[in-house]
Formats: C-alpha cells, structure tokens, sequence
C-alpha cells in the first residue's frame, strides 16, 4: 500500500530518470565525443558529470553528448547551455574540473572562468 | 531507477513487434553491452509511436531523434555511431526529419506537427510495463485529487463541464451518463470499459491499451468512485495479446501499490478490476450485447430502455466507456475542465485519435483537435494517397460510417458535421480510397461484413442486411436491374427504423453514402454494365491496344486458359468469351499494350 506522500515520492525519483523523454527546457550538458574526444578522456568526464547530476538530485538537467566540436588540441570539451543564457564550452576538461562544473555551474550558476575557451586562450 | 544519459525507446506496439522489433530491441542491448554503455544507456519498450507504416521505430532520447524502418542489422551501426560517437546516422532517420543543414525534432515533421496527444500523451513515451513511469509523468495524480478532494457529484460535473463526449462513435455525453448512473440507486454497481474494438481498420484502442495501460485503470477508478462502484470490467478482445498481457501486468503493478483494491491510498474507498476477453464478435461491441457476453450469455443485444445505467451487468447499475474516453478522463482533472473545452468546436470538445488506414502514404494513429479539417488529415498529416493517385473518398465510422467525398474535404471533423454528411464518428477508423477503389464494391465490401456479424435475433438486420448484400452482388456481378437502386434505399430506409441494435441500424450507412455521393457508379454498373475504376472483373473486358502490341506473344504463352490467339510479330487478339479475366496478360505484357476497361 502506497500512500499519497509515497506516490509523489515515486514520481519525483523516477521524473529526475526519465524527464530526458519529454522535458527540453532545462539545462543541456554536452560532452564532445568523437575519436579525439574520447582520446583525450572524454568517457570518465561523461560519467563523472551524470553521477554527480545524480547524486545532486538535479532533476532538470540533460547529459548528453556530441560529436567534434572542432578544436581536437582543447578537448575534452564539455558545453553548457542554461536557458536564457549564452553557452559556455569548457576545455581540457578532466574528473576534477567536472565535479566543480556542474557544482558551481549548474548547480549554482556561477560560471568556473578558470576552464573556460576564453581563459585558456590568454 | 539508475541515471541513464541515453534512452533508446523502442516501439512495441502490434504493428511494429509484427514487424520484428523485439529483435531489435535485443539487438540494441547486446550491442551496448559488447561497448561497455550498459550504465549510460537504457533500452526501453514502449507503446505506439504513430506513424506505423514506418515500423519498426526508434527514437532516441535526449536528441529525440527519430529512425524509422529500422532493421536488426542496422542497430550495430546506430550504437557504434550514435551513443558511442554522438552522430546520428542520418541515413536511417525518418527521412521528413531531415533538412540540408539540420535534424528536426519530432515535434517538428508534418505528421506530428498538428496533433495534439491528450490520450496518447504517453504512448511511445513511457515503458507501459513499469508503473513508476507512468506515475512520473503525473499518473496517479489525478485519483489522488479525486479521492482526497472532491465529492462523487463534484468529479460528475468537472466531466460535464469538459464536455467530453463518448469515443466509442455514438458521442453520448460521458458526464451524463455517469450521472444517471450515480442517481440509481443500488449496494452493487460496476463500471465497465468497452475495449471491444472491432471496425476494420481501427486500431486506437488498442494502442492506448498497449502503451499506456494505467491510464484506463486509474479513470474506472476514478469512474467508480463518481457513482459508487466497486468492480470493474475490461472487456478486451482476445485478439489483441499484447494488450491483454499488458493491462494484466498493469493491474498487478496497480494493486501491488495499493491503487486497486481495499482503501486506495489509505482512504476508505474500495476499487478492483477484471479483464474479460471477447471471442472478436463484432456485436459484443454493443453496450448490451457485452453485458450480456460478460455475464457469460450468448453475446446479443436487448432493446432500451432499461439502459445499463439502471439495470446493467447482473442487473446492477452499470457504466460502460469505450477506452479512448477513459484515456481522456486524467487529464481533465489535472488541467481542469476549461482546458479541455478549449479544445474543439462548440459541441464536440477535445480531440480525437483516428486510425489512418487504406490509401494514403503514413499509415498509421494521429490525435487532433475536434474541428481539424478532413483536408489537413489526409494531406497534411497523413501525406496524401500514394503513387500521386487522386483521393475519392474517406470511410468514416467503419461498417457503420459512411464515406467523405472529395467535395466535402473542407468541414470540420466534429460529431454533429460528419453526421451531417450522412456518416459519424465512429470509433475513429478513416479508411482512404482513391480513384481505383469501386465504390459499389466498398459497400459491398462492408455490407458483407455486417452480414456476416449479424447476431440474427431480429428480422430486419438478420434478413434485411442479407438482401441488400444480394442485390450489391448482382450490380457487381453486371446482373444489376433499372428497380435495385430503389430497392436498396427503401430496404436501408426499413432497417435502420426497426433494427434492434446499432449494428442493424446503421448497417445501411455504407449504401445510404456512396448512393448520395457516388451514385453515378452505381448507374454505370446497372445501366452500361461498367465499373468507371476497374475493380468489379465481371464487368471489365481485356483487350489489346494494337498500336502498342508489337507481337511478342507472351501474353498468349501466359494466358491460363489460352484465349488470346495470334502469330509473332503481328496484333494478338483476346477472345473475351473464354477470358477468365485473371489479368496474368496485362502483368506480363512487357509494352503495356494491354487494357482493361
């Protein structure tokens, strides 16, 4: 017997699994996935990212993944796109870098400026 | 449920499971198993999708991208490409999808474009076998609100406010009939779903049932709770496996969670529900004639009134809704009934599924809002007849509708418009035809079907539907006389005034319409002895076009009765006596030198 309190128990856990099917509006993460991508160590960042989405209980965000993105020397390279905000592409992205990503970006919408395309070209 | 990053949804409907798509299923997770992507990635089997013809579909989740005519060994080839590369294979995406520089969404194709989903908001969507999902995407809410806010005689009026109507064809308002059934009084009453979907062609309940099976489960609920029942049936044909195995699993899951059964979610309201299956007897749709099936009687109509509303399944007051009205009912307590009588036209609220079939390019289950034209269904959304053919006319209704010329394509699809036109509703199939189909020969076509599923208890439809069908056969055949025309119409008039049930009586809409619109074809089959589209073979004679016939004379070795006679090299002549009009010579004739008319 599931009460009331339960069921919406259910649905907010398994929302946060599935809502990728309907839900477009939050926030998109996409981590570069081609040959050099994954060369570079894109798979552990990948995985890194979702398991700390997960253990936030974020439940608007999308994880997903592209092909290049064009500038193989930087990657791995990992966007992010907040709604009515400009993207962020940050490079050379490794474990650690991820943690704080998506812990002060997408969690907490401050931008790391130290990983950014931006700050690793001056 | 673990954090997946990818979900590969795959549709396991009949039509595309018919079209080999558990294979592909396994496919796909053996597939990301052998790249290590088992905790990325999620495979999933869902209910329909739409767009059948198509199948097997694919769509993966987050890019919604959508492959269509997937086969097996095409899978390897996504896997590799698509969740471990992150490219889409544009080669197997459904080619509308498309553009020069970009992939459209689903949401974004011409077939999607104009439907609104309200009962197959989670087709294609959710897995139907995992309630969880279901309760994700608000399921369950709505019982929750009805149980712990609202009064029986409040959930009757938030139902005649949206101004829902019955989906099963007639269009009964389901408010009302809720009512009459809450205001007799009884200890015992049933609630029932008519899940006997028999129009050829139509398909929609099905779908509903395949891939969102809670959704009916938690609206009988809801439905027994406004008049106080306590039991409910679902009478499913047995010809739908799938479906039945679905809401079996459906109903466990739902009272393993305490959401069918004693004290749903702990109040003191008692619900359960049983599955009953029909033998696919075309009058067990018929709301009497299922009650008595049920009961375990011969399945056979009994005049009304008493309606089930007073006297019912075991004599009990007793509602019965076809599915697609119960996929309806969630929704409207959860967005209110305002939103959905903002659907639709004046007296024809929300929308409705329509089972595309026959003649057109995408075969297969549209939803949209009451009041969209015929035109923007058939071209819009369903692209047309294929081969660049010219549209004839639309069956609406099934054996009992009536068709929709080409002339009247502009009304907008509603119950009073279509009944206007001489057809109805129905349950929702739409069975296209184009400038090859004979008219004369669809009506017969329906009519021998209505003969057949006459359940003989009264004169009118037993007799009356048996010699209206010997008079089309005989217009088919070329035996046709000046007084059959005549003949019909008065034997259509008697019948449908004396029929028992709705089968009798609307079994003469099929020759009622295309005698109003085609009526001309009738004649050329009566008067000229000629079927104008080529179907009826006794009326049609092959002959050689001599200018085209350069003698080859393969059509003589072909023929099975050798009637076509002739020496190499010069015109061949078909003896019509002997021909058995097979057509073999007109398939084989490699010049196109052979016609029929």
């Amino acid at each position: 017997m599931k009460s009331i309190q339960e069921l919406e128990e259910i649905r907010r856990r398994t929302l946060e699994t599935i809502n990728v099917r309907k839900d477009r509006s939050g926030t998109r993460v996409v981590v570069g996935m081609a040959t050099c991508g994954i060369a570079a160590g894109a798979r552990p960042v990948l995985l890194t990212i979702m398991d700390e989405v997960k253990k936030n209980s974020l439940a608007d965000v999308i994880v997903a993944q592209t092909g290049c993105i064009g500038m193989c020397r930087l990657e791995p390279i990992v966007e992010v796109y907040r709604p009515g905000e400009e993207k962020v592409t940050y490079v050379k992205v490794n474990e650690g870098k991820a943690i704080r990503i998506v812990n002060e970006h997408i969690r907490q919408g401050k931008v790391v400026e130290e990983y950014t395309i931006g700050a690793e070209d001056k | 449920m673990e954090m997946y990053r990818s979900h590969v949804m795959i549709c396991r409907g009949t039509g595309c499971t018919s079209a080999n798509s558990e294979q592909i299923a396994k496919n796909f997770e053996e597939e990301i198993k052998k790249h290590g992507l088992e905790k990325e990635v999620v495979v999933e089997r869902t209910g329909c999708f739409g767009l059948c013809a198509l199948g097997p579909i694919v769509i993966i989740y987050p890019e919604a991208s959508f492959y269509s005519l997937v086969k097996p060994e095409d899978v390897e080839e996504i896997v590799k490409e698509h969740l471990v590369k992150g490219r889409v294979v544009k080669r197997l995406l459904y080619a509308e999808s498309v553009e020069e520089d970009r992939i459209k969404s689903i949401n974004e194709v011409d077939f999607y474009k104009k439907q609104v989903r309200v009962a197959l908001r989670n087709c294609g969507i959710i897995n139907p076998e995992n309630i969880d999902e279901y309760i994700a995407f608000d399921g369950y809410k709505a019982l929750a609100k009805v149980l712990t806010e609202m009064t029986p005689v409040q959930v009757i009026d938030t139902v005649k406010k949206s101004g829902l109507r019955g989906r099963g064809g007639a269009g009964f308002p389901t408010g009302m009939k809720w009512e009459f059934a809450s205001k007799s009084h009884n200890e015992q009453k049933y609630v029932l779903c008519n899940a006997d979907e028999g129009d050829p062609g139509a398909f929609m309940d099905r779908s509903v049932l395949e891939g969102d099976p809670h959704s009916v489960i938690e609206a009988m609920t809801i439905a027994g709770y406004a008049i106080g029942a306590n039991q409910g049936y679902i009478y499913v044909r047995a010809e739908y496996p799938i479906a039945v195995k679905r809401l079996a699993i459906a109903i466990s899951q739902a009272r393993e969670y305490g959401l069918l059964g004693k004290g749903i979610m702990g109040t003191n309201f008692n619900f359960d529900l049983e599955v009953r299956l029909g033998a696919g007897a075309f009058v067990c749709g018929e709301e009497t004639a299922l009650i008595a099936s049920i009961e375990g009687q011969r399945g056979m109509p009994r005049p009304r009134p008493p309606f089930p509303a007073v006297k019912g399944l075991f004599g009990k007051p007793t509602i019965l809704n076809n599915v697609e009205t119960y996929a309806n009912i969630c929704p409207i307590f959860l967005n209110g009934p305002e939103w959905f009588a903002s659907m639709g036209t004046e007296k024809s609220k929300g929308t409705k599924v329509f089972a595309l079939g026959g003649k057109i390019n995408n075969t297969g289950l549209v939803e949209i809002p009451m009041g969209t034209t015929m035109r923007e269904v058939i071209y819009e959304i369903g692209g047309g007849c294929p081969n660049g053919k010219k549209y004839k006319a639309a069956q609406t209704g099934g054996p009992s509708g009536g068709c929709i010329p080409a002339s009247h394509l502009d009304v907008a699809i509603d119950y009073e418009n279509l009944i206007a036109l001489g057809s109805m509703m129905g349950s929702g199939g739409l069975i296209v035809m184009d400038e090859d189909n004979c008219m004369v020969d669809i009506a017969r076509y329906f009519l021998d079907f209505t003969v057949d599923e006459s359940c003989g208890k009264c004169t009118p439809c037993r007799e009356g539907t048996k010699r209206m069908l010997e008079i089309l056969e005989r217009i088919t055949e070329g035996k046709g006389e000046e007084s059959d025309i005549e003949k019909l119409e008065t034997l259509a008039k008697n019948i449908k005034n004396s029929a028992l049930c709705g089968l009798g009586q609307t079994a003469p809409n099929p020759i009622l319409s295309t005698l109003k619109y085609f009526r001309d074809e009738y004649e050329a089959h009566i008067r000229d002895k000629k079927c104008p589209a080529g179907v009826c073979q006794a009326l049609l004679s092959y002959t050689v076009i001599d200018e085209k016939c350069k003698g080859c004379g393969i059509c003589a070795k072909q023929c099975p009765v050798s009637c076509i006679s002739g020496q190499p090299k010069t015109v061949y002549k078909i003896n019509s006596d002997k021909c058995i009009k097979c057509g073999v010579c007109m398939t084989k004739c490699p010049f196109k030198a052979i016609e029929k008319k």
